[in-house]
């Protein structure tokens, strides 16, 4: 018996000692193979009487089991021990920095931007989107618009021409997104609920004017819109495009050529500070000109005055941008600098909803 | 337009101050532009009696003073002018106080030992002029502790108010407190002009000769003989000066005291000077003037000048001409008071670049029923300040009655306002603004002043109401809801402008917006440069003409970033291009541009044409276009790199962009350092999506059965192109095989010259039942078949 106990204790140390899988396999070949240690001691059993074999088979058993839950076990620990080893070897330096993802470069030009918020605003009251286009006949800008020929305030608009066809014509760049009022009316059936953004150009350039800008206009008409109306339309929409519960408008009568009444919208805000604050201080700024359709417009389009009314606005898409979000220069808004972008634009998926909030 | 609130109240009896005065102002459509209040900066200088003057025990130079500002508590203050004495009389400013001719704040201190609290003043120091000689000194027996400013009459508050093109009649002091009596500021008390007896007749005649008499329709004339010119009054250079004008001599003065007054401007001559009668009519070509601002102006005959024996004398309701104006010397002198086509001084004044008092009103128009009398007004004025003695008036032509009826429902104001007005309410404010006002109830008759060119209908007259009752009278009404829930207000084009946007920014771009105008070798190099896409009139030789493609201007940002120190620019565009100047013409586009990459330890690779692709195709993907059915053709316009670019198209009639590197060539002719790599796509060109009979999506049909992979490398000459391979390959068996892709692409080893070795997976779907090796073996046959057939393919060996 001792020998086997010897036998048990010389494997048992053999296993313990296996450094590797390889050496613990070699080790249960040895023991428990065909030609094993172990196996031998079993091969003795044949030769032995039926008293002997009894006990001493089941003492070889035993043995052969502990080995058997031994190896598993080393062979469980080396296997653990192997995946450490691999692990480590595998170590990677997580604090490498990354290239920045498409999602987190990407920007959205703040006109773009504002551009999207001014038609969620819109939409939500049943406006839908127009446009025109950039290059348009006196016609358009102009004539229909009710400016007269020679008219001073034509002159008001810096206009920049292009060269006259062979017919003579003289196109320009519109001045204003108006003309797309023109187009509206002449070309769909009243009434009438839409906005225009679009670009616009003057021949002037300084820190607050560049020879191409953005506006948008909106367009009312029906049997009864009235500056009543328009009053409210407009104190809702500012509110609910910068974000604030308040907005005190002052509205002061002015001049343009294609509306009658006339109008000039001033907000009160605050510009004592760095930044100018809409909806608090003592300041007045001029935001945006508006005022019934006049009713020579309302004619050129085929429009009976008497039964057809309605009411227009016009404001620039970058000094609201610039309002809103605090760009102090507006000719960085064309000037493409990927700082400039990185730092004043959106996110993809920057969505502006009235159900998620314009801006977040 | 420039005026004083002192003389403003010459034709406004009103108990309001300035704060209410600018406030109406501008509520009635005068927006006050500015107010320059004079008294406010000067307001804490008060008179003071210098009561001791010491020397100064520690400066040879300065003088210790006790002061008296009228409240009995005397101050002692350093003073270092020599006038400085007892007894004297001059202007004190206390602590705190700021010296408005160096912006210093007053503070109580020590000079050379001794207390000084306040400062006696001087006029530089008052910003009232260059005099530092000494402090200022007033009269003996000036009230002590009494504010300077108006003791100097220096308390008249300078208004500027914006006047609308619409309304010339605001061009003149007193329209505007017409305006302003009407908004129930005060009273108007403009005085009505008194006729003068003429003593002779005019003994010079006006002849109107025009072909178009409506190009100056009347000509008053008078002369005053005897008179005494000079510079006028005090009180009329002051008046003057206020609103910014030079005084010049009192007959020239009297004329501008009328254009500001009574927005009439007038014309002196010196008769003397004048040879024979005037005649009115169109300028001769070749004709000059030397005018009153002492430029000499060539006139052609599209203009109207008034003329003597001499030739030219005058630019008819321009500018005088300098031969016969009036100076110190005039005694005999020839007042015109005129009237002129406002479009053809506007026309005039534009071309010769003048812009004078008489032709900002002229072109506006000006009151015609106030030409006589405005003439008899500036006559009184003449007499009572030169002397003389006047001729009859000489009228030429005749004023034109301009007064127009209009029938004016009164509900009119509530349908354009929503403001619910009496109509009693509405016929005393346009009573009060000089409107005629006849007849009752629902309709009324209406007529316009002569001094309101600017009325022409029924919305002017609501206009006129609206504002003098005020703006904000009006209800704030809310606009009727539309009577079902929104539906989309997009049109498809600006759908997919805004997911175009985001689909780029997506892509790790940055939305640019660059002029829509470009150079003319930027336009030419892009495809464009058509004459009818020039400007007549850029601001700039860079901005000339209408950009072909998005691309000039993203290239000109990247090259400005470069310069700026950054390398690397992602950048993208979405935005109109020009091919034409009709309003059909106009494309919208979207670009990307993308010029270097970061170094980066994982790895840097300059952008290149995959990259320019990769965003063309997300963008058309992000549209809801097929990208497996998009044909890339290789090669694309000039401007691109010939062999490193591709064309985006649904066959060849249906092209709508191209991606690839932009040509070395053309970078160097742009100063720009490559490479660049770029795609656009003209977005109006892409197909519309189909409008689909519902929103179900088709039933998915998906296989239990595995899909099966087959890996070909294929040996094909250089030149063939892998959508070719993959085409083939993806027809040989449409049935069975549902998708094709290259995973890999090698030259070198093993394979001879000239040739590629492209490696193609395809996928084979079995639909009904596991296929046998025999069955794909035969597939495999087929796919090798079909591509060498098209390309001329072996399999590797």
């Amino acid at each position: 018996m001792s020998d086997l106990s010897a036998l048990e204790a010389s494997i048992l140390n053999d296993i313990a000692a296996a450094s590797d899988e390889a050496a613990l396999e070699a080790v249960r070949v040895a023991a428990l193979g065909k030609k094993g240690s172990v196996s031998a001691e079993l091969a003795k059993l044949g030769a032995m009487s039926p008293d002997e074999r009894k006990s001493y088979g089941a003492a070889v058993n035993t043995v052969r089991d502990r080995i058997a839950a031994a190896l598993a076990d080393r062979k469980a620990k080396l296997g653990d021990a192997a995946l450490d080893a691999k692990l480590a070897a595998e170590a990677a330096d997580v604090t490498l920095p990354l290239r920045p993802s498409a999602l987190e470069a990407g920007r959205i030009h703040p006109v773009s931007q504002v551009t999207e918020e001014i038609a969620a605003i819109f939409a939500d009251l049943g406006f839908s989107v127009a446009e025109g286009p950039d290059i348009e006949d006196d016609e358009h800008n102009f004539t229909a618009l009710n400016f007269p020929v020679g008219h001073p305030a034509r002159e008001m608009h810096d206009t920049f021409f292009l060269a006259p066809g062979a017919n003579g014509e003289r196109k320009v760049l519109r001045t204003h997104t108006s003309p797309v009022q023109i187009r509206t009316m002449r070309t769909k059936t009243p009434p009438h609920r839409v906005i225009i953004p679009g670009r616009t150009y003057r021949n002037d350039s300084d820190q607050t004017h560049t020879p191409m800008f953005h506006q948008v206009e909106g367009l009312v008409i029906d049997r009864g819109a009235h500056i009543g109306q328009l009053k409210w339309t407009l104190i809702e929409f500012l509110k609910a495009f910068f974000e604030v519960p308040e907005v005190e408008m002052r509205m002061r009568p002015s001049f343009f050529p294609f509306t009658e009444p006339s109008i000039e919208v001033d907000i009160r805000c605050d510009r004592s500070g760095p930044e100018i604050r809409i909806g608090e201080g003592k300041d007045w700024m001029e935001i945006l000109g508006c005022g019934m359709v006049h009713p020579n417009v309302l004619r050129n389009c085929g429009l009976d005055p008497d039964e057809w009314q309605g009411f227009a606005w016009g404001m620039g898409i970058d000094r609201l941008a610039m309002l809103k979000y605090g760009m102090p220069d507006l000719r960085a808004f064309f000037d493409a600098d990927v700082r400039w972008i990185e730092h004043y634009g959106f996110r993809p998926l920057d969505l502006p909803t009235l159900i998620g909030g314009l801006s977040s | 337009m420039k005026f004083t609130l002192s003389w403003l109240k010459e034709h406004l009896k009103t108990e309001a101050g300035l704060d209410v005065i600018t406030e109406a102002l501008t509520r009635v459509g005068l927006e006050v532009e500015h107010v320059e209040d004079p008294a406010s900066a000067l307001a804490p200088f008060v008179t003071a009696k210098v009561l001791e003057a010491a020397r100064h025990p520690n400066a040879d130079k300065l003088q210790v003073l006790k002061i008296d500002q009228g409240d009995g508590k005397p101050v002692q203050v350093v003073c270092g002018a020599p006038n400085a004495r007892a007894g004297m009389i001059g202007v004190f400013a206390a602590e705190g106080t700021t010296i408005p001719g160096s912006g210093m704040v007053l503070k109580a201190g020590e000079i050379r030992g001794q207390a000084s609290h306040g400062m006696m003043v001087s006029e530089r120091e008052m910003g009232l002029s260059n005099e530092h000689t000494g402090i200022i000194e007033m009269p003996e027996g000036t009230p002590v502790g009494t504010p300077f400013a108006p003791l100097m009459g220096l308390d008249d508050p300078v208004i500027e108010i914006a006047v609308t093109p619409n309304r010339p009649d605001c061009l003149g002091v007193s329209g505007l407190a017409r305006d302003l009596a009407a908004a129930e500021i005060g009273e108007a008390i403009t005085r009505k002009p008194q006729t003068v007896k003429g003593a002779y007749p005019c003994p010079v005649k006006v002849t109107l000769d025009l072909d178009d008499p409506g190009l100056a329709p009347a000509f008053a004339l008078r002369m005053v003989r005897g008179v005494k010119n000079g510079p006028s009054p005090e009180w009329l250079q002051k008046k003057l000066r206020a609103v910014g004008l030079r005084p010049i001599n009192a007959l020239v003065d009297v004329t501008n005291l009328l254009t500001i007054d009574r927005a009439r401007p007038l014309h002196v001559f010196d008769a003397a000077k004048v040879s024979g009668d005037l005649v009115v009519r169109r300028a001769k070509p070749g004709e000059t003037l030397l005018a009153l601002d002492g430029k000499t102006y060539s006139i052609d005959e599209t203009m109207v000048v008034i003329a003597d024996g001499n030739g030219v004398e005058s630019l008819g309701g321009i500018m005088g001409g300098e031969a016969t104006g009036c100076t110190d010397d005039t005694v005999d002198v020839l007042i015109e008071s005129a009237l002129w086509d406002p479009f053809n001084i506007a026309k005039t004044g534009r071309a010769l670049g003048v812009h004078s008092d008489a032709r900002h009103r002229f072109e506006r128009g000006v009151d015609p029923d106030f030409t006589v009398p405005g003439l008899e007004l500036a006559t009184q004025i003449i007499l009572d300040l030169c002397g003389g003695e006047p001729s009859d008036i000489f009228l030429a032509g005749e004023i034109p009655d301009t007064r127009r009826a209009i029938d004016f429902p009164v509900s009119e104001v509530k349908r354009l306002t929503g403001l619910d007005l009496h109509a009693a309410e509405i016929k005393i404010v346009l009573q009060n603004l000089g409107f005629t006002v006849s007849g009752a109830g629902e309709i009324l008759k209406v007529a316009a002043p002569s001094w309101r060119p600017d009325i022409h209908g029924k919305a002017d007259l609501v206009e006129e109401v609206m504002r003098i009752v005020g703006l904000d009278k009006v209800p704030a009404v809310p606009l009727p809801k539309t009577e079902s829930i929104s539906c989309a207000v997009l049109t498809p084009l600006q759908k997919r402008a805004r997911t175009g946007r985001r689909a780029l920014a997506a892509r790790g771009l940055g939305e640019a917006i660059t002029w829509s105008f470009v150079s003319k070798p930027q336009a030419e190099m892009f495809g464009g440069g058509k004459p009818e896409l020039a400007l007549a009139n850029p601001i700039a030789a860079d901005l000339s003409d209408m950009r072909p493609s998005l691309l000039p201007g993203l290239v000109a940002a990247a090259q400005r970033n470069a310069d700026r120190g950054i390398a690397e620019s992602a950048l993208f565009e979405l935005g109109q291009i020009f091919l034409g100047d009709g309003p059909d013409d106009q494309r919208l586009a979207a670009a990307s541009l993308r010029r270097g990459q970061p170094r980066h330890w994982s790895g840097v690779r300059a952008p290149d044409a995959f990259d320019a692709k990769a965003d063309a195709l997300a963008l058309l993907s992000a549209l809801g276009i097929d990208t497996s059915r998009v044909q890339i053709v290789p090669g694309g316009p000039d401007w691109f790199h010939p062999n490193r670019s591709g064309t985006i198209q649904l066959g060849p009639q249906n092209v709508f962009g191209h991606f690839g590197e932009l040509h070395p060539r053309l970078l160097k002719q742009l100063g720009t350092d490559g490479p660049l790599a770029a795609m656009e796509i003209v977005l109006d060109d892409l197909p519309e999506p189909k409008a689909k009979p519902t929103k179900s999506k088709p039933a998915l049909a998906i296989s239990d059965l595995q899909p099966v992979s087959r890996d070909f490398a294929f040996v094909v000459e250089r030149r063939v192109r892998a959508a070719d391979i993959l085409r083939a390959a993806l027809k040989a068996e449409p049935k069975l095989i549902v998708g094709a892709d290259v995973f890999d692409v090698y030259e070198g080893k093993g394979i001879p010259d000239g040739m590629t070795s492209v490696g193609v997976a395809v996928t084979l779907q079995p639909r009904d039942k596991t296929l046998t090796d025999a069955e794909i073996d035969a597939v495999s046959e087929k796919i090798v078949a079909a591509v060498a057939k098209a390309t001329g393919a072996t399999l590797r060996g």
